[in-house]
């Protein structure tokens, strides 16, 4: 599964995101490609992926993607991020 | 990993149990952790503020934490980070994760010098045990050893 987590500048939240996401991922045993971008240019990228994580305040601007748009509101809540993954896991 | 978490997270770059009034306050501490430590000039604590201004507070991403920082630009000198532990909490204006206690001020020179020391905070701090840990810790050496540990 392809996951694209999207922040503000791509450099700081999104990577935080990221490893979260990947442990989770691993823990529950599935194979994710964790990718992350800005949300100015997170887009073309979005199409591409089967899943999009981002946060409340930057969802509205990643509503035109074709792909799933996920709002977490805890990065660090694993539980969070699990629940989540399970909707897209089957 | 230890190494990385050494030079990214010097003395200088902490304040622990310190005031502020409001978010804009906690952003010029971290602004200022990340200065004193030469990973930014005096000009990215305005670069992180209008961050917030313009994106929404966004970087507050777990209950109690904000991840302050802004793009790689000409302010950023050195990839590196700062630590503020508030005296008291302010909000950001986030509904959910409000209010803050800790802002992590994070400068990159790029996407990647830094995502190993990132994942060594997103890990400690995706732990209730370390959590609390890092709240009561009483020195630098202290945070540094249980985000490495």
């Amino acid at each position: 599964m392809d996951i694209l987590c999207v922040c503000g500048m791509g450099i700081g939240t999104s990577v935080i995101l990221r490893s979260n996401v990947e442990q989770v991922a691993a823990d529950m045993g599935l194979d994710v490609n964790v990718q992350t971008a800005d949300a100015g240019s997170a887009m073309g990228t979005a199409n591409m992926c089967d899943l999009v994580l981002t946060s409340a305040e930057l969802a509205g601007q990643l509503s035109g993607t074709s792909t799933p748009v996920e709002v977490v509101s805890n990065f660090m809540d694993k539980d969070e991020i699990r629940s989540v993954l399970e909707k897209y896991a089957a | 990993m230890a190494t990385d978490i050494d030079g990214f997270l010097p003395d200088s770059s902490f304040m622990l149990d310190v005031p502020a009034q409001d978010w804009r306050e906690a952003i010029t501490l971290a602004g200022k952790g990340l200065t004193a430590s030469g990973f930014t000039t005096e000009a990215y604590t305005g670069e992180m503020i209008a961050a917030v201004e313009n994106l929404g507070p966004y970087m507050v991403i777990a209950p109690g934490l904000a991840l302050a920082h802004s793009r790689p630009s000409a302010a950023v000198l050195n990839t590196g980070l700062s630590w503020v532990r508030l005296s008291t909490p302010v909000k950001f204006g986030n509904k959910a994760n409000d209010p803050v206690s800790l802002v992590i001020g994070l400068a990159g020179k790029n996407e990647d010098e830094h995502i190993v020391v990132m994942s060594a905070i997103a890990s400690a701090l995706s732990d209730p045990v370390k959590t609390a840990q890092l709240k009561a810790a009483a020195t630098p050496e202290d945070i540094r050893r249980i985000l490495k540990a």
